[in-house]
């Protein structure tokens, strides 16, 4: 039989359409059936040198689990990938594929690369339907105790990495979920919270111990936890929201991203009053910034009830830090994209609640430090946009609070905690970090890359 | 789940409100808060420590019924439990010999004044309390603060206990006290704290107060507890919530503060009680 022609693109995901998901909060990519994931699953060149597992942070063996899917072998491929990523549901959602494996897929030198965020997911759910979770063999205990700073993606990837390897560890989380930026940032439209709850009990079923409400710095200082454990990992985040320091930020309907998506995803404000935590419901909506957390807003904004939204980003749309999939679906959404607009000034009326805001008009320069070209503004290009609600969406840093609480660690200008590249070492003896906490915010996989490479210094360090 | 030891109301509206939660009493210091949620659905409300005992393992608060969150918390018995009781949390409240310290509480204030007038007294300082509120049936805990100071004033707006009038009679209680105050430290709700930074500015006294803002994480996250300080933006679960009172912009502070106040109380007309139709 001669070898059916490669289809030159991937298969698209079903969606609920615009019109409808602007109105709930269910989640907007609805998933690969059998039958898509399948034709999509065919369309791997099984490459001899794959280097799509090169572009995988986490290195997982891609064209192996694509391989198990066109035998119909899902457990065996949903097993694959949790040899080296024990949150698939999770990456399959949010990674950002088309800039790391799928931007070297093969495949993509001349078509459009396989879809291997999609596949991962179905993977994924097809595991959490069949209600049969595989567990990898747990090594036999080792007595080594290990504590874990903060239940995100880095810390719950060196959880499970080194519970694997038969460690005694117990992940220490400040808020009331598990699950860090997965639970109280991304929005439920785009991440289940079912489906993280789902990936913490999996770690759990590991015998990784969770110890909620539990703020490292405070409720303990890493040095109280160096008395009982023989390694820490520090996995805080970085959840210091940034403000645009410009006058008026203080004016009530003026958001961090964090506060923002919190309220909604964390407390739960859009079933308010059902869940007590209230959520401003605005009518016109100003989001500052251009990334996914500024989608994320945006796109919250809309399902809240807003008549309009606005991103307000000062470059231009080929500068966006969003993934494109992100920009797309703000854009059928309806959110309004002001380009080459920088906020100025926060105008409130006269019971401290805001009205306005004054932006200008900027042009792009010479390319800055980033390789991006730089907004300038246009003199005299000053106009003023009506809103009852702003969010300011420009970034974090990491939280102070474990760097003010822990003597001799060092820490880098932005309040970031200094890590080994390699290896997460710390300059504190048995302490490691990795993601946001030492890169400031990143993704999600990057932060799992870092804390693999974390865990298996703790390995090699403690087998001494 | 934390177990309520007790829940009593003190004083009408003011709730005395004691949790089992030991990884708390062993950091907790005076000026600390928590932050705790009342059911599962329910909002994280901070709540500023009034006592703790570490032998036991549990913390006290006082707190103010006055939204549909603390309405939750007023119905908890002993014996039930709260699914959150998060902390230490916030800077704990700075304790040294200055000399002689005056502490003003009023409402859940009078609580959580009660730790730092004990350190305060315990690092060797002369302690004065003096007790605010609408009328004598409001003012509670003197016999707490009796031991660790050298007079409990009282100040009520009804002259039912001590004085009659406002706080802004502070310089002339002062006079006739033969007080001479180092510093302040005024714990209770904003208009007492703002008030007294007003008549403290022009007595030239520092006077550090105990700010009660909207929170959700308590630990520097969400950055809605955010006020101006000396011209700059803080965070009061982080870097407060102790600040020197003649620096607040107080104006801006109670704005902030109303930012819910609609939606604070409507879920007390939702409680399907028919007391609240």
């Amino acid at each position: 039989m001669p070898a059916k022609p490669i289809d030159p693109k991937k298969r698209p995901m079903p969606k609920q359409e615009p019109f409808e998901r602007i109105r709930n909060f269910d989640e907007v990519a609805l998933g690969y059936t059998l039958d898509l994931a399948h034709e999509e699953a065919s369309r791997c060149l099984a490459c001899k040198k794959p280097r799509c597992v090169e572009g995988c942070p986490v290195g997982i063996d891609i064209p192996a689990f694509i391989q198990c899917m066109l035998e119909a072998d899902f457990s065996g491929g949903i097993k694959k990938i949790k040899e080296k990523n024990a949150l698939a549901a999770v990456c399959g959602r949010v990674c950002p594929q088309e800039e790391q494996c799928e931007k070297v897929c093969v495949l993509g030198n001349k078509h459009e690369p396989i879809a291997i965020g999609r596949l991962e997911r179905f993977l994924a759910d097809w595991e959490a339907a069949s209600g049969a979770i595989e567990k990898p063999d747990i090594g036999p205990p080792n007595g080594r105790r290990v504590a874990i700073v903060g239940s995100g993606p880095a810390g719950i990837t060196v959880a499970s990495d080194l519970a694997l390897l038969g460690y005694d560890v117990t992940i220490f989380e400040a808020l009331h979920e598990a699950g860090g930026v997965l639970t109280y940032g991304i929005p439920e439209f785009r991440l289940p919270k079912a489906v993280v709850r789902r990936e913490v009990e999996y770690v759990k079923s590991l015998g990784v111990k969770l110890h909620l409400d539990f703020i490292v710095g405070k409720t303990r200082t890493v040095d109280a936890f160096q008395k009982e454990y023989d390694a820490i990992f520090i996995g805080a985040g970085a959840g210091l929201p940034w403000f645009m320091e410009i006058p008026g930020e203080n004016l009530n309907g003026v958001f961090s991203a964090n506060e923002y998506l919190t309220r909604c995803n964390l407390m739960k404000g859009f079933l308010f009053p059902a869940y007590n935590t209230p959520l401003k419901r605005a009518s016109h909506v100003a989001v500052f910034g251009g990334g996914n957390v500024a989608m994320d807003a945006a796109r919250t904004a809309l399902r809240l009830g807003a008549d309009e939204v606005h991103i307000v980003y000062r470059r231009s749309r080929s500068e966006l830090p969003a993934r494109l999939e992100e920009v797309e679906n703000a854009e059928e959404e309806g959110v309004i994209f002001d380009y080459l607009t920088l906020p100025t000034k926060l105008i409130g009326n006269e019971r401290g609640w805001l009205t306005e805001i004054e932006c200008l008009r900027m042009e792009l320069g010479e390319p800055d430090e980033s390789g991006r070209r730089r907004p300038v503004p246009v003199k005299g290009s000053e106009f003023l946009m009506k809103v009852d609600a702003a969010v300011c969406a420009i970034g974090n840093s990491p939280n102070p609070l474990i760097a003010m609480t822990t003597p001799g660690l060092s820490v880098g200008k932005k309040g970031n905690v200094v890590a080994d590249e390699e290896t997460g070492q710390t300059s504190r003896e048995r302490v490691w970090a990795g993601g946001d906490v030492v890169t400031g915010a990143a993704t999600v996989i990057s932060a799992m890359g870092a804390a693999r490479k974390a865990a298996r210094s703790i390995h090699e360090t403690l087998s001494k | 789940m934390y177990r309520i030891v007790e829940r009593r109301m003190i004083v009408p509206n003011l709730h005395e409100f004691t949790v089992e939660a030991p990884q708390v009493t062993m950091a907790v210091r005076p000026g600390n808060f928590v932050i705790l949620r009342a059911d599962e659905t329910g909002e994280r409300v901070p709540l500023s420590v009034a006592d703790w005992d570490p032998e036991a393992g549990t913390v006290t608060s006082v707190f103010l019924q006055v939204g549909g969150s603390t309405a939750k918390l007023a119905r908890l018995k002993a014996g039930d439990s709260i699914p959150t009781y998060a902390g230490p949390l916030g800077k704990e409240a700075e304790i040294s010999n200055f000399g002689t310290v005056l502490c003003i509480g009023g409402c859940y204030g009078i609580g959580s004044i009660y730790p730092v007038a004990r350190a305060l007294h315990e690092a060797g300082n002369t302690v004065y309390t003096l007790l605010e509120g609408r009328s004598r049936y409001l003012l509670y805990w003197q016999e707490k603060f009796r031991p660790i100071s050298t007079r409990v004033i009282e100040l009520t707006r009804d002259g039912s206990a001590g004085y009659k009038g406002h706080i802004s009679r502070l310089p002339e209680i002062l006079t006739l006290e033969k007080i001479k105050p180092d510093r302040i430290i005024v714990n209770g709700c904003t208009f007492l704290m703002m008030r007294t930074s007003g008549v403290t500015r022009e007595l030239g006294v520092k006077t550090i107060v105990n700010m009660n803002p909207i929170m959700i994480d308590g630990t520097g996250m969400c950055g809605v507890c955010r006020l101006t300080v000396a011209g700059k933006t803080k965070f009061a679960c982080v870097d407060g919530p102790d600040f020197d009172g003649h620096e607040v912009d107080w104006e801006e502070f109670l704005k902030r503060r109303e930012t819910y106040n609609v939606e604070e109380v409507q879920p007390l007309r939702r409680s399907g009680c028919a007391s609240h139709y």
